[in-house]
C-alpha cells in the first residue's frame, strides 16, 4: 500500500535555512547541508529545498548548495526558487535534484508546465502555489514579485490539472510559521478540484495531529518547516500519529 | 566493475553516489563502443520510453545489449524506466520497441484504473519478494516509486507487486535480467542493500 508522505520543507535567503512568518518575518536558522544531514539521518521519505528570495531578486537558487545538499539525500530531492526556463530546469537536475518545483513563472508563462513536462516527465514537475485569503475572505494566489497575479485559484488549478504535471505543492501564507494547523478546508477544495494529480499541503502544522487532519482532508503527503525546526517533533513521530490515526505510513 | 549505462536522458548521479557509498567499482558508459567486459550493467532512467528507445536504437545500445545480456549473460538492472525498456513496446510518447527482453507492454497506469492520482508517487510496499536481490531486507520492503506508466508482463517471469489500488509490477526477473520500477538509489537504507544484493548474488 502506498504510504503517506511527511517531507520537511527547508527554505533557503540564497546561502542561509530561514523561517519565515506569513512570508515576511523571518529567522536564520544556518548551514542547509548540516540541515539535510540530520534530515537523511532521520530517514526522511522525502525533502524540500526552496529558494525563497530567488525570484524577487531575480537570481536562479545556488546550484552548488544543491549539489552539496543531494550529495546528503538518499531520498527524492525537490528543489524550486527562480526556475524561469526549461534550460534552468536541466541545471538544477544535473546538480542533483530529482524534481523541480514551478511557481512564480507560471503565472507570465504557463506554457512552461506543458514544455517542461514533455522533456522531463511529468514526474519531474511540481507546481507550488502559494494561497491566502483577501479582505473578503476568498482564496486570491500570492504573488512573491510585485506584479500582480491576473488568475484566480480556480483558473490556476483548472491550468495544472490539464497540464500532465507530477505533484501540486499548496501552501497557505496566512498559516505560514504560525503554527495554528493547515487550512484544511483550502485542502479539502484543491483536493476535490483536483482529483488526477498528487496533493502536497503546506503551511501551519503545529503538531502531528495536523499531519494526520491534513490527510484525512484530502492531502497525498504533509509537509512542514517550523514544525521540525522549533519543536521537538520529528518527521517520525508524526508518521507514529498518523500511524495511530490508520493512515499508512513508513517507519 | 558495474557499468553503468548513461543515456543522456536524466540524471543518473545519484546511482553513482549510491554505487560509490557501497564502495561498488563502477563507470560509466555513454558509448556503446566503450562498454569492454563488465560484470554487471545498470540502465537507470527517467524520462520518456519513446525518446529513451529511440535513442538506444540510434547509438546501437540495443544491439549491444542484446549481445551483453542476452548472449554473453552478462547480469543486468534496470531501473524504472530502464526496467520498461525491457518490455516489447511501450505506449509512452506513441507505440515504441523495448529491448524484448520480457514479453510486456508499458501502459499508462490510468488506461485501466481512472480514477488513480497518477504519477504513483512515494513510498510502497513490495510483496512478493522471493528474488534475490529482496535478500536481507529484515523486513523494510518499502521502496521510493515516481512512474506514469506500468509494466504489464505477458509471459510466465518472476514478479514482485506493490499494490496502489491495483497490482503494479514491481520488480521482475528472468535469469540475468532483473528490472525494478522504484528508484533503490532514492529509497535509503532499503534501496542501499538491493544495490549491494545485485552486485554480489547476481
Amino acid at each position: 500500500m502506498l504510504r503517506y508522505r511527511v517531507i520537511p520543507l527547508v527554505l533557503l535567503d540564497g546561502y542561509s535555512v530561514v523561517k519565515t512568518i506569513q512570508f515576511d518575518v523571518r529567522r536564520n536558522l544556518g548551514n542547509p547541508i548540516t540541515v539535510a544531514r540530520v534530515y537523511n539521518m532521520r530517514n526522511v521519505d522525502e525533502l524540500i529545498l526552496l529558494d525563497i528570495d530567488a525570484t524577487k531578486e531575480g537570481r536562479g537558487i545556488d546550484l552548488h548548495t544543491v549539489q552539496t545538499v543531494a550529495a546528503e539525500c538518499f531520498m527524492p530531492l525537490t528543489v524550486g526558487g527562480g526556475l524561469q526556463t526549461c534550460d534552468d530546469i536541466a541545471k538544477t537536475l544535473a546538480a542533483g535534484a530529482d524534481k523541480v518545483s514551478l511557481n512564480s513563472v507560471i503565472f507570465d508563462n504557463i506554457d512552461l508546465l506543458k514544455e517542461a513536462v514533455a522533456v522531463f516527465g511529468s514526474q519531474c514537475i511540481i507546481v507550488s502555489i502559494d494561497v491566502k485569503k483577501d479582505s473578503n475572505g476568498k482564496y486570491i494566489l500570492y504573488s512573491h514579485s510585485d506584479k500582480k497575479v491576473n488568475l484566480s485559484l480556480d483558473e490556476c488549478l483548472d491550468l495544472i490539472a490539464s497540464s500532465n504535471v507530477g505533484e501540486i505543492l499548496v501552501n497557505n501564507v496566512d498559516n505560514d510559521g504560525v503554527m495554528e494547523g493547515y487550512d484544511l478546508d483550502l485542502i479539502n477544495y484543491v483536493s476535490k478540484c483536483i482529483k488526477s494529480i498528487p496533493i502536497i499541503v503546506a503551511g501551519g502544522a503545529s503538531s502531528p495531529t495536523d499531519c494526520s487532519s491534513a490527510i484525512k482532508s484530502g492531502a497525498s503527503a504533509v509537509s512542514a518547516a517550523s514544525l521540525f525546526h522549533f519543536t521537538s517533533f520529528t518527521p517520525r513521530s508524526c508518521k507514529e500519529n498518523m500511524a495511530a490515526a490508520n493512515i499508512p505510513v513508513r517507519l | 566493475m558495474i557499468s553503468v549505462i548513461d543515456l543522456k536522458i536524466c540524471n543518473i548521479a545519484s546511482v553513482l553516489r549510491a554505487l560509490d557509498t557501497l564502495g561498488l567499482e563502477n563507470k560509466v558508459v555513454d558509448d556503446p563502443k566503450d562498454i569492454g567486459q563488465p560484470d554487471k550493467l545498470i540502465l537507470p532512467g527517467v524520462g520518456n520510453f519513446f525518446e529513451a528507445s529511440n535513442r538506444m536504437r540510434s547509438l546501437g545500445w540495443d544491439l549491444l545489449l542484446r549481445e551483453k545480456v542476452l548472449e554473453e549473460k552478462v547480469p543486468i538492472l534496470g531501473i524504472c524506466l530502464g526496467m520498461q525498456l525491457f518490455a516489447s513496446y511501450g505506449e509512452e510518447g506513441g507505440q515504441s520497441k523495448g529491448l524484448d527482453f520480457i514479453n510486456a507492454k508499458v501502459s499508462y497506469l490510468r488506461s485501466s484504473h481512472e480514477n488513480l492520482r497518477v504519477p504513483h508517487v512515494g513510498w510502497n510496499d513490495v510483496s512478493r519478494c522471493d528474488m534475490p536481490i529482496f535478500d536481507s531486507l529484515e523486513g523494510d520492503n518499502c521502496f521510493y516509486f515516481v512512474h506514469s506508466y506500468e509494466m504489464i508482463i505477458q509471459e510466465s517471469v518472476q514478479a514482485a507487486y506493490s499494490n496502489y489500488g491495483v497490482d503494479i509490477v514491481a520488480a521482475v526477473q528472468k535469469d540475468n535480467i532483473v528490472g525494478v520500477q522504484f528508484h533503490p538509489e532514492k529509497s535509503q537504507k532499503a534501496g542501499l542493500t538491493l544495490l549491494q544484493n545485485f552486485a554480489r548474488r547476481m
